[in-house]
């Protein structure tokens, strides 16, 4: 069993090495910031509130884009909805494609649309995959940390 | 000018000419009057043509050429004038002298002629008239030779008769001797017997009587003599004296001149034809006149005959004259000639005079024309100078002027150059400020924030040496223009305290702002300007004052020359910190006295000083203490800091307020800096009751001994709406509360009355305690410093206010200190997050279509500590934010199904109009009007969303997701 401060150092590591991969930027930083006593699972929650939007919008979106006569207004307002939502949690990779997504819909570009709405799944999934990853390994290292002891470090 | 003036010179000097030369006055005149109109002519063009300075400068030249022939022809003019008036002189003394000798010759002359004609009267009547005759030769002699005086030309008479052929024999042999010829045979010896006997004639003229001085001319025939003969025959035929050519007298070969008259036998009348008077003839009397050695005596007589040689000629024989007396002398040029009349009309004399010497030289003539043409010369010579002197002086004065707008060009240029630098460096500075400050908020050690700390500081130094520069630049230039805008002058002393609290309470200073009650609220002007001058002058006085205070007085300038008399020495002792100042009146001294014309109701003049007891300025230094980039000395920067710039820059903006600035300071004892700014005045003054609601008419008291410190406090404590009693002491509090007359709600105690004595302080608060009032007073100290050594007494410290007291600050600590709030001791500390500090406790509603998002900016606010209400739509945000309402702000995101934010806005400003219009007819009167801050979320942060944000009634706009910094801009402008 580790020590206390080299699960602490583990759990900040893990956290940047999201940072450094592209995955996350700052603003996930910030939300975990907003996380206190007063609010313990804050960032769970809005994560988890992003997922189910995010699936919302995905299906939405692929249903959009499979009309005969696709509606780009609609299109690009659920695009926006979901670039808006990918950055207020910091998932930028998401948020990048999403303006690709939405320059498409500017040109009414159907065939763009559809590549971009793969790989704003493939993002997605990606994200996901990473914060669930994420969580996990905190809720582990966190209890870790408490039975060792310790308390969770703040990303101050 | 001088041009004109050499003119003018001339002018009057040919003026003077002319004056004395009247004799040619009216052509002078005339010339005078040419030269005048030319000299203006020229002075015409001296101005017309000061533009092609070429043609003036040959001008000129002509004229001076010009002048220099007319000085050349005035002095030979002079000179020939001079010299033909002396040749005139001259020539009438010559005519004078000549004229006076002629006369008396001819004078004498006539005296002779008359004697001799008187003679012959007497021969005609003694000689022929008798018979016997009377008179013999002996006779004669005698009678002539006494009567010679009488005849002072003749050298001798003698008297001939005349003698028919018939009537020779008997004469000879009555006679004793023969009728002689005259001619003599041999010219050069002269003898009696030498004559040969007359030859035979119709009739002889035989010399009968005699002077003794011509004896040897007895007996000659005086018809054998051909000039006597001509003579005798004119004279019988005439009846008067006739005159020979001049001869050579017979014996002494001299020349001589004989006169001739008839003696008639009987008194002839004067109509006598001359056959008459031939045979009326006895006789013929003849006087000897020589002419020579008579002129002589007769110049001898005038005794100045060495002056002239005077010739006599017989001018008879027009073409050849015989002289008859004088030299030949050669020419010496003039000569006059006077006419002599000796009685004989058929003959002509006249005298020719000349001077014996030379003309002299004309030594007047000569200097009098050199001296003018010296002068013409110098004149000239003046002019020329001048002209040249004036061309130069133009010439240097064109180059001075070329270089000196070289020189402005290169300040103007230098100016510019500074304000582009200055501007140009600020605008990054500020990225780099900027980016400091948000690299704070990240993660550091503590190593790191000191770095980040020093760099913050080092960049904020320059922004505001470089504003400095620019301000400086700005001012130089000309290009600072003060702003009038309305603002409270108390307000900036109280931001201007506030600023430099921290520093004065590190170093224990007391730092304190007084502003005469006469001053109103509000005043229009530039408060940044004056918050720079005031700011500049605390901050000199911060740095250079270790103990003791700066004190900031602000009055009417009216009040404070009219109190100058009153308070002379009031100000020695009685200071805020107890230590001796600068007098501050002589900061002023040297301002101008106040023009009383200035209406006060329109225009106010204050006069504001700042007072410190720090090291003062020495003496040297205090010249120039208003230039640019003087410090007192080289060390003052190394230890204090600064450019040096502030000082002047101040002066600067205190010349554009209209004002002046002034110092007095007494090295070791402090500096009294003094300025003056004219302010206008608004007319109608708004109150402002806000923070005076809550403490209207309460009683506060002042423990502090020192009148000026309580006064400062008193201000202070007023402008809340507190009634304020000063108490010297504590004894005297407490003394006032069990009095108990008023009900005192605050005590505020100076700190060092509190420390003086803190057992007497304790049993103060205990029997404060035990007073048993009804609302018992809250006491407070007043200190100077952070962190004093209160607690560690063990008497337990009423809660302590640090100075510099301001109104808000005071305000907030006696708000929490009534409103009983837990941390009353904690007004000096500064919140860790400003954000939380403005938003703690507010209600805001954030309105964002997007869930997550939504939870994202409700958890950030709720952070800060707001009250936070959701709404995912532009329509649930209208009805919530519907009148009356209890939120402070909103924060809405732009883009939204159905109802975007700008929409939203839109309609929720028309609600909140609507109502406004109700509470002006009455409604809610005792609220003021709805106006809930409204910002955007938005995430591309671009100046056209900015705009837009504001025209729809927007009040900013923060980016998303939330940027501290930047939700602390916005959010400070409406919960500050």
């Amino acid at each position: 069993m580790a020590s206390v401060p080299q699960l602490q150092r583990q759990f900040i590591e893990y956290t940047t090495s999201l940072h450094n991969e592209g995955y996350l930027d700052d603003q996930f930083t910030q939300l975990q910031k907003l996380q206190d006593e007063s609010n313990p699972d804050f960032v769970v929650e809005v994560v988890s509130l992003y997922f189910e939007d995010s699936e919302k919008l995905l299906n939405n979106l692929a249903t959009a884009l499979q009309q005969k006569s696709v509606d780009y207004k609609q299109v690009d307002s659920h695009v926006h909805q979901f670039k808006g939502s990918s950055s207020s949690i910091g998932a930028q990779r998401v948020a990048s494609v999403c303006v690709h997504f939405r320059n498409f819909c500017e040109e009414k570009n159907l065939e763009g649309c559809l590549r971009c709405l793969q790989q704003v799944k493939q993002e997605y999934i990606l994200v996901r995959n990473k914060l669930e990853a994420l969580f996990r390994r905190m809720m582990q290292l966190e209890q870790q940390i408490l039975q060792a002891g310790g308390s969770i470090p703040m990303m101050e | 000018m001088s041009l004109i003036l050499v003119l003018m010179l001339c002018c009057s000097f040919v003026s003077l000419i002319s004056m004395k030369l009247n004799k040619s006055m009216n052509i002078w005149m005339k010339f005078l009057e040419i030269f005048s109109t030319y000299t203006c002519m020229i002075h015409l063009h001296y101005y017309q043509q000061l533009g092609p300075r070429k043609l003036r400068k040959r001008w000129l030249r002509k004229l001076l050429i010009l002048w220099i022939a007319f000085g050349t022809l005035l002095s030979l003019w002079i000179f020939w004038y001079l010299r033909s008036q002396a040749l005139e002189k001259r020539k009438e003394t010559l005519a004078n002298m000549c004229d006076e000798r002629a006369r008396m010759l001819q004078d004498q002359f006539n005296v002779s002629m008359n004697h001799v004609q008187a003679m012959s009267i007497l021969i005609s009547t003694f000689h022929h008239g008798k018979n016997p005759s009377a008179i013999d030769q002996e006779t004669f002699a005698k009678y002539t030779e006494r009567t010679a005086f009488e005849r002072p030309l003749t050298s001798g008479v003698a008297y001939a008769v005349r003698v028919l052929h018939s009537e020779r024999e008997q004469f000879e042999k009555q006679q004793g001797w023969t009728i002689k010829n005259m001619t003599p045979v041999k010219k050069d010896e002269y003898s009696p017997e030498e004559f040969e006997p007359s030859p035979i004639q119709p009739e002889y003229a035989p010399v009968i009587f005699a002077q003794d001085t011509v004896a040897h001319v007895i007996s000659l025939d005086m018809l054998t003599g051909k000039e006597d003969r001509d003579n005798v025959l004119r004279a019988r035929a005439l009846g008067k004296g006739v005159l020979t050519a001049p001869l050579d007298l017979i014996k002494s070969n001299r020349l001589g001149v004989i006169l001739t008259f008839a003696v008639y036998n009987r008194d002839l009348p004067s109509n006598a034809t001359p056959e008459e008077r031939i045979k009326a003839t006895e006789g013929y009397l003849g006087g000897v006149f020589d002419i020579r050695s008579l002129v002589e005596k007769l110049l001898q007589q005038l005794a100045r005959k060495q002056i002239i040689y005077v010739n006599v000629f017989d001018t008879t024989n027009v073409s050849n004259p015989i002289s008859m007396y004088g030299t030949d002398v050669s020419d010496t040029g003039l000569q006059h000639v006077s006419p002599l009349n000796f009685g004989d009309p058929s003959r002509k004399h006249e005298m020719r005079c000349r001077f014996k010497q030379k003309p002299p030289w004309q030594i007047l003539a000569i200097s009098t024309s050199f001296g003018i043409f010296v002068i013409t010369l110098l004149v000239g010579h003046i002019f020329h100078a001048t002209v040249n002197r004036i061309a130069k002086v133009e010439d240097d004065y064109h180059e001075m002027s070329v270089l000196k707008k070289h020189a402005e060009d290169a300040d103007l240029a230098k100016s510019q150059f500074l304000a582009t630098v200055s501007h140009e460096i600020r605008t990054p500075m500020n990225g780099v400020l900027g980016m400091l400050d948000m690299l704070m908020d990240t993660v550091l050690d503590v190593t790191q924030q000191d770095y980040v700390r020093t760099a913050q500081a080092s960049g904020k130094a320059l922004v505001s040496l470089i504003n400095a520069v620019l301000d400086q630049a700005k001012i130089e230039s000309g290009k600072l223009e003060l702003e009038a805008v309305r603002f409270e002058l108390r307000a900036v002393l109280d931001d201007v305290l506030s600023l430099f609290s921290g520093k004065s309470q590190e170093k224990g200073i007391e730092l304190a702002a007084y502003v005469s009650e006469k001053v109103p609220e509000t005043l229009i002007g530039d408060p940044g300007r004056f918050r720079q001058i005031i700011t500049n002058l605390m901050g000199n006085s911060i740095k250079f004052t270790e103990k003791g205070h700066i004190f900031v007085t602000v009055h009417l300038l009216e009040e404070v020359t009219n109190s100058i008399d009153v308070e002379t020495e009031s100000s020695c002792k009685d200071t805020l910190s107890g230590l001796p100042v600068a007098d501050r009146k002589r900061s002023w001294e040297a301002f101008r006295p106040t023009d009383q014309t200035v209406d006060p109701s329109e225009s106010i003049k204050l006069i504001i000083s700042v007072e410190d007891t720090g090291v003062g300025i020495p003496l040297d230094a205090q010249s120039r203490i208003f230039t640019p980039f003087m410090q007192v000395g080289p060390s003052i920067s190394r230890i204090h800091g600064g450019t040096g710039i502030g000082l002047s820059i101040s002066k600067c903006l205190v010349n554009l307020m209209n004002g002046e600035i002034g110092f007095s300071s007494v090295p070791k004892i402090g500096s009294t800096f003094t300025f003056t700014a004219v302010f206008s005045n608004p007319n109608e003054q708004q109150m402002n009751g806000e923070s005076k609601s809550q403490f209207c008419n309460m009683l506060a008291v002042i423990v502090d001994p020192r009148p000026v410190r309580a006064e400062v406090s008193r201000y202070h404590i007023q402008r809340l709406g507190m009634h304020v009693e000063i108490v010297p002491s504590l004894t005297s509090m407490l003394s006032m509360l069990t009095k108990g007359s008023q009900i005192v709600n605050l005590v505020l105690i100076e700190e060092d009355v509190w420390d003086r004595d803190l057992t007497n302080s304790s049993v103060f608060a205990y029997k404060l305690r035990n007073l048993d009032l009804k609302v018992p007073p809250k006491l407070f100290l007043l200190t100077n410093s952070i962190g004093g050594s209160r607690q560690s007494n063990g008497v337990p410290s009423p809660p302590v206010i640090t100075k510099p007291l301001r109104v808000s600050m005071l305000a907030g600590s006696l708000q929490r200190a009534m409103g009983g709030n837990k941390d009353n001791a904690r007004n000096g500390e500064v919140p860790k997050l400003s954000l939380s500090k403005l938003l703690i406790g507010r209600k805001i509603l954030v309105v964002d279509d997007n869930n997550v998002n939504l939870r994202v900016a409700a958890g950030a606010l709720k952070k800060y500590g707001a009250e936070v209400t959701c709404a995912d739509s532009g329509r649930k945000a209208i009805s919530l934010l519907k009148p009356p309402h209890s939120f402070d702000a909103c924060f809405m995101d732009i883009q939204m199904p159905e109802m975007d934010g700008f929409q939203a806005t839109n309609v929720i400003r028309e609600m909140e109009y609507a109502i406004n219009n109700h509470i002006q007819v009455g409604d809610y009167a005792n609220i003021s009007r709805w106006h809930v801050p409204i910002l955007a979320m938005t995430a591309d942060v671009i100046q056209a969303t900015h705009e837009q944000c504001l025209r729809s009634g927007m009040d900013g706009y923060v980016s998303k997701p939330f940027e501290p910094n930047q939700l602390y801009q916005e959010v400070s402008r409406f919960f500050l």
